[in-house]
């Protein structure tokens, strides 16, 4: 039989019992549109996360106190001493050392902040003006911490445009007072509004001298201390050096540890990639729940067409020409499926998209050549054995139906 | 001999039902010659069904040899029988088999689509035939819109469109009323007079005596013949 006969005849059939042929498409097209949508909803996040990293500049070090180890002991192990805290003294020393541009010390706090009658829990950044740099802020109105915050408790702050939106609505915020905790600051600058940085919303922070931080949550110990090298070339010397510093500072102890940007991204990417590729794999079930609905169907066609079958025996058609024909079908209808279901996935991602326009939700590229194979093979795996029951038949049985 | 087309020997089909074995054909030899027609009678359960099918490759004798054209087919492979089926005989039912889904042209091209002939070869020989047996201006209707008798003359036209040397008939008027019963078989003899084999299964009195050969089956055994 020629090969356009077999899919002009495959196409006939499957043409002729049309609710049939749509089921079974709108089956395989939902499990491999599920597959699309899902991929790009775990590809939107890591790309989103990626991006996050990668707008705080690529020179960044995050120095954190304590030190991570994955394997043997040290003596702390048995002491239990907890790690040293970092200070505002540690930061100043590394500022001194000429491979870093930028260290800003950061504390990090939630206490209420109030002006008048109107009071809010935000997040309180206590900083030095270098974290301009390190995040770089963008102000709508005034000006950064001064370059005495690392010394000098000067009551002033910077405010995110949301705090600026609930505490003083459509008035003048700067120059204006407010309270956060039991102290009282002056309005210096207003972030602009920018979303997200490092995690965190930007718009519900204030940020404070870190020495009146210090002030406001009575403690000497930093959150962390954010580190730029000069250039990326210099980033791993920068590291070894901020690590010598505080070692140097803390008793000749390693008691820090030190990530570098690439290393938080790369793990935030891994950790997506296997979640998409999780959800890709809990998607395919539905893929292989399709295809056992196509064997179903198929095997229902085949009792439906025995006399079809006995016939084509009749008129001297070999078995595995019967076989060809009926796996034929079972192939083309998870072809187009796919097919319909890759249509389906991308016009779900795009509506998606446009939804939440922060994050572009687009299927991979392999997502779409995984799911036309996933269907292929499973139009040929569950389309073989009521081919090769059709191919099998007796053919006085399918003739006479006895 | 060598006008034997078709030579049985000592045949025997044996179906087990239950604990039961019955013989649809017991013991059966016959020699049938080229161009012959041949009317096979008897009750229901005689056994001239599966003698019909055992001789078209359709069924299988389980003991006792089958020579077709001196050739001994009665241990050939699904395969083998099938190529023999689609160059050797043509069948037709008593209840036509036609698929619903093909146009009465593209039924009658359906043996030439599974043996892979040429579509121009196709279009050729089912418009010869469409007009040998009347159906020109029915050839793009489909079974459902035809009456019986155009059905059972698609039927035909696709037993014969793989040009054949043995037509099998069973019950070709079965389904018929006794107008369009006897153009079927008028049809079908003078595929005869061209030369054809025809060995039609009937019922039918008439029908049966119009053949040049009379075999008569009892319980699975040739009872007359002549």
């Amino acid at each position: 039989m020629r090969v356009f006969d077999v899919f002009k005849f495959t196409f006939h059939s499957l043409a002729f019992s049309k609710l049939r042929t749509s089921l079974m498409l709108l089956a395989m097209a939902v499990g491999v549109g599920s597959v699309l949508i899902l991929t790009a909803l775990g590809e939107g996040a890591r790309v989103y996360v990626s991006d996050q990293f990668s707008s705080m500049g690529s020179n960044l070090l995050i120095i954190i106190p304590g030190k991570k180890e994955t394997s043997g002991f040290n003596p702390s192990t048995f002491i239990g001493s907890t790690p040293r805290d970092l200070t505002v003294e540690d930061a100043k020393a590394l500022k001194r050392s000429g491979l870093l541009k930028d260290v800003a010390p950061v504390i990090v706090g939630a206490v209420p902040v109030s002006r008048a009658n109107l009071e809010r829990e935000v997040a309180i950044f206590g900083s030095t003006a270098d974290l301009n740099q390190v995040l770089t802020i963008k102000l709508k109105q005034g000006k950064f911490l001064p370059h005495t915050a690392s010394d000098i408790a000067s009551p002033v702050c910077i405010i995110g445009a949301n705090v600026k939106k609930e505490l003083f609505k459509n008035e003048n915020a700067l120059g204006q007072w407010l309270r956060i905790g039991d102290r009282r600051f002056r309005v210096i600058g207003i972030l602009a509004d920018e979303g997200r940085s490092l995690g965190m919303n930007m718009n519900e922070t204030v940020i404070i001298p870190v020495v009146a931080a210090q002030a406001v949550f009575n403690t000497s110990s930093l959150f962390r201390i954010l580190v730029t090298a000069k250039n990326q070339e210099h980033l791993l010397k920068a590291k070894q050096r901020v690590i010598s510093i505080i070692k140097q500072r803390h008793q000749n102890e390693e008691d820090i540890t030190v990530i570098t940007q690439d290393a938080v991204v790369a793990t935030f990417d891994n950790i997506l990639k296997s979640l998409t590729y999780a959800v890709a794999g809990i998607a395919s079930i539905s893929l292989a729940v399709a295809g056992i609905l196509i064997m179903n169907v198929m095997l229902i066609s085949v009792s439906q067409r025995t006399a079809e079958i006995g016939l084509f025996k009749a008129v001297g058609s070999p078995p595995n020409q019967i076989k060809t024909l009926f796996l034929t079908e079972a192939v083309f209808l998870s072809l187009f499926g796919a097919l319909s279901g890759i249509i389906l996935g991308h016009l779900g991602n795009f509506a998606i998209s446009n939804a939440f326009t922060e994050i572009a939700f687009v299927a991979p590229w392999w997502a779409n050549f995984a799911a036309i194979m996933v269907a292929m093979v499973t139009g040929i795996v569950f389309g073989l054995m009521p081919a090769s029951r059709a191919a099998k038949l007796d053919p006085v049985q399918a003739l006479y139906g006895n | 001999m060598s006008d034997n087309q078709i030579a049985l020997n000592n045949l025997t089909r044996v179906y087990h039902v239950g604990e039961q074995d019955v013989y649809a054909l017991n013991d059966v030899s016959l020699i049938i010659e080229k161009g012959d027609y041949i009317s096979i009678m008897g009750p229901s359960g005689s056994g001239k069904s599966t003698l019909l099918n055992v001789i078209g490759l359709l069924d299988y004798a389980n003991q006792g040899d089958y020579l077709l054209n001196a050739k001994n087919v009665s241990h050939l492979t699904e395969e083998e029988q099938a190529k023999v089926r689609q160059q050797t005989i043509g069948f037709v039912f008593q209840s036509f088999h036609l698929v619903p889904r093909l146009t009465a042209a593209e039924n009658i091209e359906l043996p030439m689509l599974l043996a892979g002939i040429d579509p121009v070869e196709r279009k050729r020989r089912v418009d010869k035939v469409l007009e040998g047996t009347g159906l020109k201006d029915r050839a793009h209707h489909r079974p459902e819109q035809l009456s019986g008798g155009q059905r059972q003359r698609v039927a035909i036209a696709r037993a014969t469109i793989m040009q054949p040397e043995i037509i099998l008939a069973d019950e070709p008027t079965g389904n018929l009323d006794s107008k369009s019963g006897s153009e079927i078989v008028q049809l079908l003899e003078l595929l005869n007079e061209n030369g054809i084999t025809l060995i039609v299964v009937t019922h039918d009195q008439n029908l049966g005596r119009r053949a040049k050969r009379k075999i008569k089956m009892i319980d699975g055994k040739i009872d007359s013949d002549g």
